[in-house]
């Protein structure tokens, strides 16, 4: 008997999360794929494309209801891109839907060249991304995908934090006109917003107000700054907390204000510290002449850790515990 | 019922169809020579069937090219670039003078087509790139009962990317009879002959096995060319047809000859090449 998977947050954890008034939703991925559904019900014109992949992203019930609005390509992801390209360059709204890891990675041509510079409304949904498949390594983890296609003209990345922000990205993606990108992973998600929370491509969203630290996180990661706000709140610290759910576009003004107004920043990805969210909040900040402690919490330049991904993002600091820490430690 | 759609197609006769090859193969070789790059021998080899899908298949023109019913013909062997734009040009996509930037800076010609240029329906040039976005394109036309038809010019050679034998597969699940995928069989590519790079032969089993109703033609016989692309070759099947062509075909220093892939003729090279296709167009027109 394999032991169960350790939860994401701690006793000490959820205790704070219920302090701060938050009420666990699902998963983003079943948030995506009911939102994906529901549109495509109303719009016969959305198309899926799957790579074996419509039980890992949800889609079987879309598959069952909309059958002629899914394409199965099998286990062949550059033809999932390149079929993805062509349908969208006769007028199909077709989302191409595979595990992160291997959409990104083993299609990056497909994605660069027939979406991106052939520059058609594609959209490329990576489905447990990160490190949300845990204990099956390296293979399956996706710690590049943001730095990869920060390095491609023409594709709006998303990363969203809660089943708000991924509803919102799910809906921006059916009207864009240029090719998008959005990452998720596949654990229940604590929501994180009012039901009046705006959501729009490139601006970030303040979660909380603080001056001392400002933390910037994006899509999963950011439940863990806010629960590190909250932690340093109870020794008196006063911390910003941000979900940069738009990696591409970034929001440039509100990384200035916070670099500006704090006296630290702490950046927060599910990603490798290598070109993600982290350097270019970093080169946002130094182009601009401003100057603070700063510190990038994400997956070191290393062979991952194995284990679940709860084991992997305590490992790295990437928790309430670990994320407080790392901000005294820039405050000294 | 395919639709009828009057996309200028020209009424050429086959001898009127080999004399426009013979100003094409020039503006071909004169559009390297001006840019000093580029790729010859495999433009030469395919240039009598974008002659023939240009002039005789495809419903499509300057005036039609933004209609959802037109042709659809993507170029995955993107390197033949300079026969597909003498192509375009003499069709009146745009100004023949356009030639002449091809690869200049700021130019929108660049050495690999792109959507920039008026005719050309996705950017290529990475190999083993176009079947894939066919399959999308006959799939969207299956859905929407729309009649066009898709094609895309394959090289040979670019068969050693596997990307093609995925969609290989997906276009005869899904039935695609639609689609048709040309090879240019001139059997040499950049480093030598493609048995000796890396063999594919027999091709025309291969993609008979993967499902497809495969056609073997003479790839510079424009009646042979016309009666293989002007239907799906069977119902329920994408069709492949592998086109036997000469890599530099019409020019004798260059045909079968491997390092004329992305050869730029010297200025006697270029003098004897059009020299030698003038005279071609001096027979053709004789024998008239």
């Amino acid at each position: 008997m394999s032991a169960p998977a350790p939860s994401m947050f701690t006793p000490a954890a959820k205790a704070m999360a219920e302090k701060l008034g938050l009420k666990m939703g699902r998963a983003n991925l079943e948030e995506f794929a009911a939102t994906l559904e529901e549109l495509a019900k109303a719009n016969p014109n959305i198309i899926a494309v799957t790579s074996d992949s419509r039980g890992s992203g949800k889609l079987a019930t879309f598959a069952k209801n909309l059958p002629k609005q899914l394409v199965e390509v099998g286990i062949a992801e550059q033809n999932l891109v390149g079929i993805t390209a062509g349908l969208a360059a006769c007028g199909k709204k077709s989302f191409g839907v595979s595990p992160g890891c291997f959409l990104t990675a083993r299609s990056l041509e497909q994605i660069k060249n027939d979406i991106c510079y052939s520059d058609v409304p594609a959209v490329l949904i990576g489905i447990s991304s990160g490190t949300s498949y845990g204990a099956l390594g390296t293979t399956h983890h996706s710690l590049h995908d943001l730095a990869v296609l920060r390095a491609i003209n023409n594709i709006t990345i998303l990363v969203p934090a809660d089943n708000f922000e991924t509803r919102e990205a799910i809906r921006f993606t059916v009207k864009a006109t240029k090719p998008v990108f959005v990452r998720f992973g596949k654990a229940a998600m604590f929501n994180l917003h009012q039901p009046e929370t705006k959501f729009a491509v490139g601006q970030a969203i303040q979660l909380r107000d603080g001056n001392d630290v400002a933390f910037i996180a994006t899509g999963e990661t950011v439940i863990h700054a806010l629960l590190a706000a909250g932690k340093l709140a109870e020794r008196g610290l006063s911390c910003r907390v941000i979900s940069m759910h738009s990696i591409k576009p970034l929001d440039v003004e509100i990384i200035l204000k916070a670099g500006r107004e704090c006296r630290a920043v702490v950046t927060v990805e599910e990603h490798m510290v290598n070109g993600g969210l982290g350097e270019a909040c970093a080169a946002v900040l130094l182009q601009n002449g401003v100057s603070k402690p700063f510190r990038i919490v994400g997956i070191p330049d290393e062979e991952t850790v194995s284990g679940a991904q709860a084991n992997i993002f305590r490992h790295y600091g990437i928790s309430m515990a670990g994320l407080s820490e790392t901000a005294l430690k820039l405050l000294k | 019922m395919r639709r009828k759609l009057d996309m200028g197609k020209t009424l050429l006769s086959d001898r009127d169809l080999a004399l426009k090859a013979t100003h094409l193969r020039k503006k071909t070789l004169e559009a390297v020579y001006d840019a000093g790059a580029g790729h010859t021998g495999g433009g030469l080899s395919c240039l009598d069937i974008l002659n023939v899908l240009y002039n005789r298949i495809l419903n499509v023109s300057p005036e039609t090219f933004s209609s959802p019913a037109r042709d659809r013909y993507v170029q995955s062997k993107g390197h033949s670039v300079e026969a597909l734009y003498a192509v375009l040009a003499d069709r009146g996509f745009f100004p023949e003078a356009d030639l002449k930037t091809i690869c200049h800076y700021q130019s929108h010609y660049v050495g690999h087509p792109t959507r920039h240029i008026p005719g050309i329906e996705m950017n290529t040039g990475a190999l083993g790139h176009g079947l894939p976005i066919c399959i999308g394109m006959a799939l969207a036309a299956k859905m929407d009962s729309a009649s066009y038809r898709v094609f895309t010019l394959l090289g040979d050679g670019e068969l050693a990317e596997g990307s093609n034998w995925e969609a290989g597969l997906a276009a005869a699940h899904y039935k695609l009879d639609n689609l048709t995928a040309i090879i240019d069989h001139n059997t040499l590519q950049i480093s030598g002959h493609t048995r000796d790079v890396m063999n594919n032969e027999p091709l025309d089993e291969k993609w008979r096995a993967f499902g497809w109703a495969v056609k073997v033609v003479n790839g510079h016989d424009y009646a042979a060319l016309t009666e293989a692309l002007s239907k799906p070759a069977e119902i329920g099947k994408p069709t492949c047809i592998i086109a036997n062509t000469i890599k530099g075909k019409g020019v004798s220093f260059m045909e079968n000859v491997a390092k004329w892939h992305h050869g730029v003729p010297s200025d006697a090279e270029l003098k004897q090449a059009l020299g030698e296709l003038d005279a071609a167009a001096a027979k053709l027109k004789e024998a008239a």
